[in-house]
């Protein structure tokens, strides 16, 4: 058993007792005195050109500070791209500029075109409708396809094309791959769609600036899950506000996703309203707003296409996507359909040749962008369709069909043929746990009792691999990534040996204040009240990358343990001064140092203090103070797998799919803490189920957003889901960090869509409904029970 | 604007509301008491829920002035006399049943209605009475598992553990 506290234990959260009394402190319990409020006015229409904007009627009316437009911010840079993608051809990705106020177009339900700000919110509200804007409409571009022909209407009138960019990868194997197809014995194709999302972090964004004139420093207050990188993307490349004059606090945060980690327009706005007012301005999303106004998710369409052999061997896949990029490059958008999609496609399988071609397409829609897996459920969806769809159309057992083509425990590190190195993973022994955990065997029985109540019940398989731990820093620089993706850490040794932390990671709901605690406690033997955890706060922490991509502790942790380590070893060399001994004899054991083989020892606390009362000290080979901040770049990515079953029955008379059960069996690594863990699993688990049912993001003919609001997008609730079995004592520990962990945060949601799905359709050819061989997703009841009966 | 007295977590409190006040912004622009939260503005997710005369309402669509002179209790008035969290948060923080903690306060006053009515709850009664709240980030399995815990019920065969 390990102990409470330490590393493996499902330690309680601490940051509960705060959010489950109401002192939680999020950005909009925030007000500051003299503050202002900003209301943004936003394009009504998808597609058109501003003829004017009269602002003279509102700006006279009572409480308004100023009403603001693009001509406000001439001098400002655009919203910057964080990820430069190169075609297939070798040439950079089309990028347009991102204003922070529409500049002569807006190109999105949604597109901000100016901003009341007034004395009281309602008093900005009241004068917006004051504000006189004359649009002139435009053709709105929304089909992908009809956005690429000839002659289309483009989004960006400056641009050659509405195509992003066409990516190939990896092109060289291109024909290699044709050629596989060409002497293949089975081809099997699939065309389908990943359905555009919405994040709908249950906190709405919010950002507040803040100005000190004596000073010239800069404050903003926002919803950020990585606050050092707004601070660099918009202090350097939008309002030229160097760091130092800069601070950017991410408090407690309601929940991202991936919704928050890109640089808003609103961040900016605020930040530079409130220099040009000398007050504090505010900005608090309503919910229809962050519709249509943060960062979609997923949005492809695809055809892929398997080749086998005769033995059931995969022998090569090719796939063609078209990628929905919205209106405009969000943060990391490029990089999404790419390098987090393509270099997946090998799945768990040694398939050698695989070609992925990608399409990057702008429309009249809102920014698509990371959401929750990013690019990694966009892949898994496509290959666990197809060897579903593979093994049907084969008649062989989806199960074994997988297991034929896993790469073997025996041959990791594994090369595959779209780039990345899998470190580890013991596929079999997943699989195997889902077989026992979700009771395989007694499915049979499950069904026939299904059918005695006349509903169809099925079963769906999954099996996924990610790469997480995002990123070796000089690898992504040559994929185009404008950032570094190291993370890290400064441990604060407390002279009564308490320990303040200050990592670069951003918690937002992952439990970094318990988890990461557990860490430092278990590597020094102290108890873990004694660590305190701080982030969120450009002003006291470390440079940091922030929260997303399941790279948290992998990355974060690990910066966590190389600066614990620096602590550690400064720590012995002062108790070896301290017991007279050499430092090689000195061991740290439950929070005292021992000169091995005696019972000569210090404790913890007599060496913190020793650090800072430097009475009895090596001041001439050591200095004083026991602080020390580590920054790690990771050598590698993490890959996380694991196998998830899905059981569904289907209502054959309004095909409404009720989910009965779900299991899922993860290898991550090593753990930190199994409570929190599962935790995630389950949240992921919910998000997936969510797009494979019940989630979807509609744009009609015209671009106006349909499903804008909790009453038309659907939300999973309670009594959509059942408890789920969740295990993860499947363990290949990741081999090249110092945890061996490989990350939790997006598993669910990467696996659960394709066993969804792929168990509905297994109870209707269980029902002698053969002919339906794909349900796009929503599988929603008209869908379900047009395929039944089409 | 007019001045507007109601009882909070068992103290008179006065503060200045429009008209168009809606309790959600009384609570916590007119008092100061952040713990209630906005995530909406269909009266969909629950984040807002409060007590009013001992019934659970989304404080977002409940006009301030039309529950003047009302006993509202919001999630700051959970704990117990002690300061220690109330069984119900104790239950939440035992079984993990929040994450980013921003629909948890909505998510308590729910469960505290449901268990006032129904003190001991079946799993789908409990899915059933949640319906109103949502939660993006656990799935609701340790939700459901923590108020079933809180009413006093055996919790431990519960699958994913």
């Amino acid at each position: 058993m390990p102990k409470d506290g330490g590393i493996g234990a499902s330690t309680k959260r601490r940051e509960d007792v705060r959010f489950l009394t109401g002192k939680g402190r999020y950005t909009d319990d925030i007000n500051i005195r003299g503050q202002l409020y900003a209301h943004f006015i936003r394009s009504d229409v998808a597609h058109g050109r501003i003829r004017s904007i009269d602002t003279s009627a509102a700006e006279a009316m009572p409480g308004v500070a100023k009403v603001f437009t693009s001509k406000d911010f001439e001098g400002a840079g655009g919203l910057p791209c964080g990820w430069q993608v190169t075609d297939r051809f070798g040439k950079p990705m089309q990028e347009p500029k991102h204003p922070i106020l529409a500049e002569g177009k807006v190109r999105h339900v949604g597109d901000p075109i100016a901003v009341v700000v007034a004395e009281t919110l309602e008093q900005a509200r009241d004068a917006a409708e004051a504000v006189v804007i004359d649009i002139e409409e435009l053709e709105p571009v929304l089909d992908m396809k009809a956005a690429l022909a000839d002659g289309a209407t483009k989004v960006h009138d400056d641009l050659a094309s509405n195509l992003c960019y066409d990516w190939g990868f990896v092109e060289e194997n291109k024909e290699a791959v044709n050629a596989a197809f060409g002497k293949a014995a089975h081809v099997v194709s699939l065309e389908l769609k990943n359905n555009r999302l919405v994040a709908n972090p249950m906190e709405p964004r919010v950002a507040v600036g803040d100005y000190e004139d004596h000073s010239g420093n800069h404050t903003l207050y926002t919803t950020s899950q990585n606050p050092h990188v707004i601070r660099l993307l918009m202090g350097a490349f939008v309002l030229g506000i160097p760091e130092h004059k800069l601070r950017v606090v991410a408090p407690d945060v309601g929940g991202g996703f991936g919704s928050k980690i890109y640089h808003y327009a609103e961040e900016a706005f605020v930040t530079k309203a409130a220099h040009i007012l000398k007050r504090p301005v505010k900005w608090t999303s309503t919910r229809s707003e962050a519709f249509i106004s943060d960062a979609h998710g997923r949005d492809h369409v695809t055809k892929i296409e398997l080749a086998l052999d005769a033995d059931h061997n995969f022998t090569a896949i090719r796939t063609e996507t078209y990628a929905n990029m919205g209106a405009y490059l969000s943060t990391f958008a490029p990089s999404i359909p790419t390098w987090l999609h393509g270099t997946l496609m090998a799945g768990n399988y040694r398939t050698p040749l695989i070609y992925v071609n990608v399409k990057a397409v702008f429309t009249n829609t809102v920014p698509v962008d990371a959401y929750r897996g990013a690019g990694r459920p966009e892949a898994t969806f496509q290959l666990e369709r197809l060897i579903d769809k593979a093994a049907r159309e084969l008649g062989v057992d989806p199960i074994e069909l997988r297991r034929k083509n896993f790469i073997t425990a025996d041959q990791f590190p594994y090369q595959t043929p779209v780039a990345v190195v899998y470190d580890t993973g013991n596929y079999h022994a997943t699989m195997d746990k889902l077989l026992e955990i979700s009771d395989y065997a007694g499915f049979g029985a499950r069904a026939a009792e299904s059918a005695k109540r006349g509903k169809l019940r099925g079963f769906g398989i999954a099996h996924y691999i990610e790469a997480c731990g995002i990123a070796p820093s000089n690898l992504v620089g040559q994929l185009g990534a404008r950032a570094g993706l190291y993370e890290s850490a400064t441990v604060r040794v407390n002279a009564t040996g308490s320990i303040s932390v200050f990592t670069g990671s951003h918690s937002h709901g992952q439990g970094h204040e318990t988890s990461f605690a557990q860490v430092v406690a278990e590597m020094i033997g102290i108890d873990a009240g004694q660590v305190e955890i701080i982030h969120g706060d450009t002003s006291n922490t470390p440079m940091g990358m922030g929260t997303y991509g399941s790279r948290s502790l992998a990355v974060g942790g690990s910066a966590l343990v190389k600066a614990t380590n620096k602590i550690v070893n400064k720590a012995k060399k002062i108790a070896a001064h301290l017991l007279e001994a050499s430092e090689s004899d000195i061991e740290l054991k439950d929070g005292k140092f021992t000169v091995a083989g005696t019972d000569k020892s210090v404790d913890w606390a007599g060496v913190t203090l020793a650090a800072y009362v430097p009475h009895n000290y090596p001041l001439e080979n050591l200095e004083p103070g026991l602080e020390e901040t580590a920054f790690y770049d990771p050598s590698n990515f993490t890959y996380p797998s694991g196998a998830y079953g899905c059981e569904v029955e289907v209502d054959p008379d309004t095909g409404k799919v009720d989910i009965v059960a779900f299991s899922a069996a993860d290898d991550f690594g090593n753990i930190v803490n199994p409570m929190i863990v599962e935790g995630q699993v389950q949240g992921g688990l919910a998000q997936g189920i969510g797009q494979a049912l019940l989630e979807n993001c509609v744009y009609d003919e015209n671009g106006q957003l349909l499903s804008g609001s909790f009453m038309d997008y659907a939300m999973p609730r309670a009594d959509d889901l059942p408890m789920f079995k969740v295990d993860h004592s499947c363990c290949t520990p990741c081999t090249h960090n110092p945890l061996g962990v490989k990350g939790c945060g997006e598993a669910g949601a990467i696996g659960s869509p394709p066993a969804v799905v792929n168990a509905v359709i297994d109870a209707l050819h269980r029902a002698g409904h053969t002919h339906v061989t794909h349900i796009d997703m929503p599988v929603s009841p008209a869908r379900v029970w047009a395929a039944m009966n089409g | 604007m007019a001045k507007l007295t109601m009882t909070v977590n068992g103290k008179t409190v006065s503060a200045e509301a429009e008209g168009r006040t809606l309790l959600s912004s009384f609570l916590r622009e007119g008092l100061g008491m952040t713990g209630t939260h906005v995530g909406c503005d269909t009266s969909q997710c629950g984040a807002c829920v409060v007590h009013v005369d001992g019934q659970a309402v989304k404080s977002c669509t409940v006009l301030a002035h039309d529950v003047a002179g009302a006993d509202v209790r919001t999630i700051e008035g959970m704990a117990n006399p002690d300061g220690s969290l109330g069984k119900i948060q104790q239950a939440f923080q035992d079984h993990h049943g929040l994450q980013c903690g921003f629909c948890t306060p909505g998510m308590v006053m729910s469960a505290a209605a449901l268990l006032a009515e129904n003190p001991k709850p079946t799993e789908a009664e409990v899915r059933h009475h949640l319906e109103g709240n949502i939660c993006r980030c656990t799935g609701y399995h340790n939700i459901v598992k923590a108020v079933l815990a809180a009413s006093g019920q055996d919790v431990s065969k519960i699958a994913a553990e």
